[in-house]
């Protein structure tokens, strides 16, 4: 690489640090070890935020969430060896959200390379399936230009994890840190820009169709195309249903919204997307847990897909319309030539469908209901609050029964389904949104996997609130084993710890509630505390997730429709 | 069905790692996969022969594409071209057989390229097919052992193409 000879030369490590400040990061995640120390003394004298987790992987979801709240690129940094084999679920779940994250590795010295020295592993073989780019820098001279390609591949076209692993010697060797240049990478040209005749023909689709329905994903929030998403649905009248990930990029009290569509989708949502004669799918991928059996999926409808990745088109569902390019500028030129159409008989049938099959549950029970918790958690807050969340039961429940305005307002693991997910990534986004009220919607599976990281919170007075639905199961593999294996509920049983006590042990606040009248006082304590704070709420065990659409079931072949209609 | 594709890729440490991993964890077939540098040093040239329908070709080239160290991909579908393997067998050979196995080798266009006591090496290229054909004409001396390439591909440039 180019060696500008009037460049200052300065430590390895050095270099790292003025690439981080020169990126414009400001707050980073990570845990110290040996083969870093090189690099955490040098942060030592840097303005730069460090919060340090109690696990790695913990930090990497904190940096992810903090990635995901801000639009920018999350940073986190491990040792080598465990240090990074622990940063590998947290860099797989970033992969599958198309998060933006560098992270930073050590390494052991280049010369004991191979010869399995002590914490050593091959990062970069073992990350290689999970990150969007990743290398190992053997020469301290190309440091600043490998971090800075980390940085832009990260953030750029469909973003996603890089890993930079930096042998220690790198970190202490001296080198050059040359100005930055214009990045040249061959192989890496994303595409932004859509093609005119796609996007032609895209609009020709929307205009000629009679019962159009979008169906959009997490990039529309990654690409900030939330207002002109708006503006076409408005313009040319057309109902919008949102993935997991997509939640919050169309309001959902919008007349025009379905809320979220798949396997525990609305109903009207599902029934909508089988019926469509068009469907619109922006910065979604067709994932299995929103279609349902493919070979039924969508059976009369023509596929438009807009999309930054090209290798996303096609790949699980054949597209009929292709549009490559970043929704911020494919959108607004497709807007541009539609037309308005009342399409008065599909509203029609759609309204009959969502007053038929609404989200619901049984309001009379006298047990805690988890969705009562979380209407009520919606009620309090005003709709307004930051929301992460662990994986399962509570996950479905928290997207089904809380309202989402805003993009990046709802935090969770959509492609990896990381269990565990959901505190730390509650204190990455407090980080981000210091002034926000943010609540980790958490089941006691999920909570129990990374409990420990309360004591981040506690250290760094960061207020979060976990709501733990606890109801003493892993609640999505019961019902699982309640559908399909014959209520044989195999290891699915948790006998936990009580998580309030648990929370004072480590410095948090908490309650523990068992009576339905308990729920509204407790959420009012929870949220007027000045600290963070656990709520566990002991839940009706046997609760289910209703509608369900059962692997290899159409999407419209939804389970526990009835249920609904037997409730008042 | 089988396809040709050919990669042009960064002449990095990793990068093969990068590609062979991505068609195994995509659950793509791969028939064959040669490596070699181009006349740049800084790019070496892969020429993968895929089995699958045009819905799998066209994945795998997209997510080729994706590969940061990818720099070109070309797709030969429907082109004309020239591919290659290059094979090394070693075929038993009792001397009194020497003359009959050099007119095989021979009317395969082949060359002897080592003659032991009982055996003699033999290289030839050509298309897949060839080999296959001469492999067979050669398993009743007996075949200890053999070496090959896998295909290498380039398509012939005719007048108005784009290469």
């Amino acid at each position: 690489m180019k060696n500008s000879s009037n460049a200052p030369e300065m430590q390895g490590a050095q270099i790292i640090v003025e690439i981080l400040k020169e990126q414009g990061v400001d707050t980073m995640f990570g845990y110290l070890g040996g083969v870093v120390l090189p690099i955490f003394d040098k942060l030592y004298d840097s303005d730069i935020r460090f919060i340090t987790p109690r696990h790695e992987q913990g930090g990497a979801h904190m940096a992810d969430a903090y990635a995901r709240c801000t639009g920018k690129t999350g940073v986190c940094i491990a040792t080598s060896g465990p240090g990074a084999t622990n940063l590998t679920t947290g860099i797989a779940n970033a992969m599958m959200d198309s998060v933006p994250m560098v992270a930073l590795t050590g390494q052991v010295r280049t010369e004991l390379i191979g010869g399995d020295a002590f914490q050593e592993v091959d990062t970069t073989g073992i990350t290689r399936p999970i990150t969007k780019h990743n290398v190992i820098v053997k020469d301290v001279n190309n440091l600043a230009e490998e971090l800075r390609q980390a940085f832009y591949i990260a953030s750029t076209g469909r973003p996603g994890p890089v890993l930079v692993d930096i042998p220690v010697d790198v970190s202490v060797g001296t080198g050059r840190l040359n100005p930055p240049s214009d990045i040249d990478m061959p192989g890496y040209k994303p595409r932004v820009e859509g093609h005119k005749k796609q996007i032609e023909a895209a609009a020709d689709a929307i205009n000629k169709s009679k019962r159009p329905v979008l169906y959009i994903g997490g990039g529309v929030i990654i690409s900030n195309a939330s207002r002109e998403i708006t503006d076409l649905a408005e313009k040319a009248n057309i109902p919008v249903t949102t993935t997991l990930m997509g939640m919050g990029a169309f309001d959902q009290n919008s007349p025009l919204s379905l809320d979220m569509l798949g396997m525990h989708g609305a109903a009207y949502a599902n029934m909508a997307v089988q019926n469509s004669d068009l469907l619109i799918a922006v910065g979604s991928r067709f994932d299995d847990r929103v279609t349902g059996q493919l070979k039924r999926f969508c059976p009369n409808a023509k596929i438009l897909h807009v999309d930054i990745d090209p290798a996303s088109i096609s790949k699980n569902v054949q597209v009929h319309v292709p549009v490559v390019g970043d929704a911020k500028l494919v959108l607004p030129e497709i807007t541009e030539l539609l037309e308005y159409s009342d399409r008065g008989e599909w509203f029609a049938q759609i309204s009959e469908w969502k007053k038929a099959h609404p989200f619901t549950y049984d309001k009379n029970a006298t047990s805690i209901k988890p969705q009562y918790v979380i209407e009520e958690l919606w009620n309090q807050t005003k709709g307004e609050a930051t929301i992460t969340t662990g994986v399962g039961q509570h996950q479905m429940w928290a997207a089904q029964f809380y309202k989402y305005k805003y993009p990046r307002q709802f935090i969770t693991s959509g492609g990896l389904g990381t269990m565990g997910f959901g505190l730390p990534s509650a204190i990455g986004a407090q980080v981000a949104r210091p002034d926000s009220t943010v609540i980790d919607i958490d089941g006691d599976s999920s909570f129990n996997m990374t409990m420990t990281e309360l004591s981040t919170a506690v250290m760094y007075k960061l207020p979060v609130k976990a709501v733990v639905l606890n109801n003493g199961y892993m609640g999505m593999v019961r019902q699982w084993q309640e559908l399909f294996y014959q209520r044989r509920y195999s290891h699915s049983h948790l006998l936990n710890p009580n998580f309030a006590d648990v929370a004072k042990a480590l410095g948090a606040g908490g309650i523990s509630i068992e009576k339905k009248d308990e729920v509204q006082g407790a959420i009012e304590k929870m949220l007027s505390y000045d600290g963070p704070f656990v709520l566990d709420c002991r839940i009706e065990p046997e609760e289910n997730v209703w509608p369900m659409v059962s692997p290899g079931k159409a999407l419209d072949e939804m389970a526990g429709l009835e249920i609904f209609e037997k409730m008042p | 069905m089988k396809h040709v594709i050919s990669a042009l890729v960064q002449n990095k440490p990793g990068v093969l790692a990068h590609v062979a991993g991505m068609f195994a964890a995509r659950a793509f077939n791969i028939d064959s996969l040669a490596v070699g540098r181009t006349d740049d040093p800084n790019l070496s040239r892969m020429t993968i022969v895929v089995v699958g329908g045009n819905e799998v070709l066209e994945q795998v080239r997209k997510q080729l594409g994706k590969i940061v160290s990818v720099v070109k991909i070309q797709d030969f579908a429907g082109r004309d071209i020239v591919a290659r393997d290059l094979m090394l067998i070693n075929i038993h050979c009792r001397p009194e057989k020497r003359a009959e196995i050099q007119a095989l080798v021979s009317m395969f266009e082949g060359k002897v390229v080592d003659i032991g006591p009982k055996n003699v090496m033999v290289e030839i290229s050509g298309p897949e097919s060839k080999m296959e054909a001469f492999i067979d004409a050669c398993r009743h001396y007996g075949i200890k052992a053999t070496a090959r390439t896998g295909t290498i591909a380039m398509p012939r440039y005719r007048k108005g193409e784009k290469n």
